[in-house]
């Protein structure tokens, strides 16, 4: 108790957090003072010495990590608990959407997903002319910004041309905010050249927004699905429960012997750690916590158990197929050697079988099992490689790494991203950027990122940040989105700042407690 | 010079001298540029000098069948071939051949197919090659035939010639302007080029751009680089007449 006691101390007098930011951090100190969800001794030695890892998502879950409200629904039948009758116009509207955003939760004390804002909003923007539209959606996005700095928080786009999404992504352009992050779902039908063309401008001005394959997330996820967070897909009216990823560098150290056994021995063991500490979360949160008895949105139909399940994610593929390599007495490294690279794919397929036969409790929303997820990395990540993908700095020319990592993304139905990173030829030739989405995807790409290196945002785990706040941030010590914080840590453990121009690396982030 | 009709389509080879399967400034979008071999100019600004002798031990032996196998491997992500060099007409029945194969290869019949040319082509290369050339990207070193000679070794005629011929068959995707300082800098000739452009190319896109000393010969690594201003006004100069939709400075 005394350190508790000196703790919240500290926190209550701390000179670099924000009130918001000061409230957050004192509640996940109480939660802290729980006792966490109980699991067997071996599950405990793996989380404490890091093979799997909670993502410090607290000791007793008492909301889901992620959450998607099916706002469309919403905005049909009004709200009751909001007090609000369904908007009639485009004003109201908007003002529904941000009453609402403000009485969602999430593991960042935030709401990660702001619905599909274009498919959302255009029925109301009809009566509306372009100016009018233009300052109104103005108006809530720099709210978004003011009122939700988080760069976890999320809207989508597409996949079909719509007036609210141009005037979006014109208005990305001219704010230059990192919040809210951005997607666009690309359909090789349905999304004409000329809107991916405007994103990639986009783009080119302020780093988002993120692209997803648009045919690939619907044949696993069904047709309302949404990006919320760092680029973690996830069905809408649920979301997912928990993220607790396995340390698969950590796990391959551990292995004594050959490829085989470490497919036939090790990795299922480690697989089934990672997935108890993952039950006993979802126990703890639905079971203990009660959290669907006791939420408005499941009161109000906007959320319901039935579409949730829960993540589970995988990092440092990289080291764990060097290792197995070395150890054979080879020399080959995953991401420039075909032998090397070949036996991540092997590892990601068999971890992927693996998890499609563990069931978990309260996963109906997919089919009784986790979603598998490539996790990349979060601000204290050191000496291990984000996700499945490439270690920053390494990656091999743009043509050979997307060929190298795309034969994973069929495999991560809750998320893959591969962050490509260009400098300013791009800028000259929008085209060949947009041709590079549309063959990532052709072959099989799930998720694709872009970095430009001449503008003043950076792409940390998956979430924006501008450099110029970083800075601010190492003057001053204080910033007012929490995200800052965050990346203020991946910058110095992880030289993401030292990525190579025009190659790719891949994304995803925890944002624990917010600080 | 029509290929010899008992040569199957494949057989011609190329000598190569390098490739990029992922340009981004060899033409529009995501382009699989192929630079041949060897060069009709001998240009004191070249960037890729080495490409310049018609042999060197540094140049590969490459079939139509090896250069279409790998443009299939990333042909999902392309927009199109570009052919350059060195001179890619000089090696016309090769690029014919190459060109062919990837029209009927399902795989990458959908790209376009470019080339990149100091237009000193006759009309029988561009009798074989036109009709499977979606569009050349055209140099063009100097409209003053006496600057041309001092910066290539040649006159200008048969380039002069070419941008004509590929204007009026709609062939000409864009002429480039490389403005070296101190040979064709001066403003009246910038301005008379965008008026025979204006009129013997009306509509193409003309891409002004400022040397820059990297790459280049030791005769050429003390010519200085053109300040960002300088660059502005040569694309002033040209787009008076071209009209400045038409005009991209780099």
């Amino acid at each position: 108790m005394p350190e508790f006691t000196s703790r919240a101390r500290q926190l209550v007098a701390s000179p670099s957090l924000t009130y918001r930011q000061r409230v957050q951090a004192l509640a996940g100190l109480a939660e802290e003072s729980l006792d966490p969800p109980k699991v067997s001794a071996a599950c405990a030695e793996a989380l404490a010495s890091g093979l799997v890892d909670d993502l410090a998502e607290g000791h007793a879950p008492y909301r889901p990590r992620y959450l998607l409200p099916d706002y469309r629904l919403a905005l049909v039948q009004g709200s009751e608990f909001l007090q609000l009758d369904p908007p009639t116009d485009l004003h109201e509207a908007v003002a529904f959407l941000l009453s609402m955003y403000s009485q969602v939760p999430s593991i960042t004390g935030y709401p990660v997903y702001l619905g599909d804002v274009d498919r959302l909003l255009e029925p109301y923007a009809a009566d509306v002319d372009d100016a009018t539209l233009t300052k109104v959606m103005r108006l809530m996005w720099v709210t978004i910004d003011r009122s939700l700095p988080d760069a976890f928080t999320h809207a989508n786009l597409g996949p079909d041309d719509t007036r609210v999404g141009r005037t979006i992504l014109a208005l990305e352009r001219e704010l230059l905010q990192t919040v809210p992050n951005l997607t666009l779902r690309v359909d090789a039908d349905r999304t004409p050249d000329s809107l991916v063309l405007d994103a990639v401008r986009t783009v080119f001005a302020c780093g988002k927004p993120h692209f997803v394959n648009h045919a690939m997330m619907s044949a696993d996820l069904g047709n309302d699905y949404g990006v919320v967070s760092c680029y973690n897909s996830l069905k809408v009216g649920g979301g997912s429960h928990t993220l607790v990823r396995l340390n698969l560098a950590e796990s391959a150290k551990r292995h004594t012997g050959d490829v085989e056994s470490y497919l036939a021995t090790t990795l299922p063991e480690h697989v089934e750690l990672n997935a108890e500490l993952m039950a006993a979360r979802i126990r703890s949160l639905v079971e203990e916590a009660r959290f669907f008895d006791h939420s408005w949105l499941v009161d109000e139909g906007l959320l319901s158990l039935d579409r949730f399940s829960a993540m589970f994610g995988i990092f440092g593929l990289a080291e764990c197929a060097n290792t197995l390599v070395a150890a054979a007495g080879g020399s080959g490294t995953y991401g420039h050697d075909a032998d090397a690279t070949a036996l991540g794919w092997r590892i990601v397929e068999r971890v992927a079988d693996l998890v499609a036969e563990t069931p978990l409790p309260h996963c109906e929303g997919n089919d009784g099992v986790a979603f598998l997820h490539s996790q990349s990395g979060i601000d204290s990540d050191v000496d291990v490689t984000a996700g499945t993908r490439i270690p920053i700095g390494t990656e091999p020319p743009l043509h050979e790494h997307l060929l190298a990592v795309a034969p994973n993304h069929k495999h991560f139905a809750s998320g893959v991203s591969d962050i490509l990173h260009f400098d300013d030829t791009a800028v000259r030739n929008p085209q060949a950027v947009v041709d590079v989405i549309r063959g990532a995807m052709a072959v099989g790409m799930r998720d694709v990122t872009f970095n430009l290196d001449s503008n003043d945002f950076i792409r940390i785990t998956g979430y924006l940040v501008r450099k110029s706040d970083l800075a601010k941030l190492e003057q001053t010590g204080v910033a007012r989105h929490g995200s800052d914080v965050l990346a203020a840590g991946s910058v110095a453990n992880s030289h993401v700042t030292d990525r190579a121009v025009k190659r790719v690396i891949s994304a995803e982030s925890s944002p624990g407690l917010g600080v | 010079m029509p290929p010899s009709p008992e040569a199957p389509a494949s057989a011609p080879t190329g000598l190569l001298a390098d490739l990029v399967r992922f340009s981004w400034v060899d033409g529009p979008g995501n382009r699989y540029a192929v630079f041949l071999q060897g060069c009709n100019f001998d240009c004191l600004a070249c960037h890729n000098p080495h490409t310049m002798p018609r042999s060197t031990p540094r140049a590969t032996v490459v079939t139509v069948a090896e250069i279409v196998d790998d443009v299939r491997t990333y042909a999902p992500f392309l927009s199109g071939v570009t052919v350059s060099g060195g001179e890619a007409t000089l090696q016309a029945r090769f690029v014919v051949a190459l060109f062919a194969a990837l029209r009927d290869d399902p795989a990458t019949s959908r790209l376009t197919r470019f080339v990149d040319s100091n237009g000193c082509a006759d009309d029988e290369v561009w009798d074989l090659l036109l009709s499977l050339t979606d569009g050349v990207m055209l140099d063009l070193k100097s409209l003053d035939v006496d600057v041309h000679r001092e910066l290539t070794g040649t006159d200008n005629r048969a380039v002069l010639h070419s941008l004509d011929r590929l204007a009026d068959e709609g062939k000409l995707a864009e002429v480039r302007l490389l403005v070296v300082p101190g040979h064709n800098d001066s403003e009246g000739l910038l301005r008379r080029t965008g008026v025979y452009l204006a009129s013997h190319a009306p509509g193409v896109p003309v891409k002004v751009i400022g040397f820059r000393p990297h790459g280049v010969r030791a005769a050429a690594r003390e010519i200085p680089a053109p300040t960002d201003e300088e660059r502005v006004a040569y694309g002033a100069w040209v787009a008076a007449a071209v009209g400045a939709e038409l005009v991209t400075v780099v």
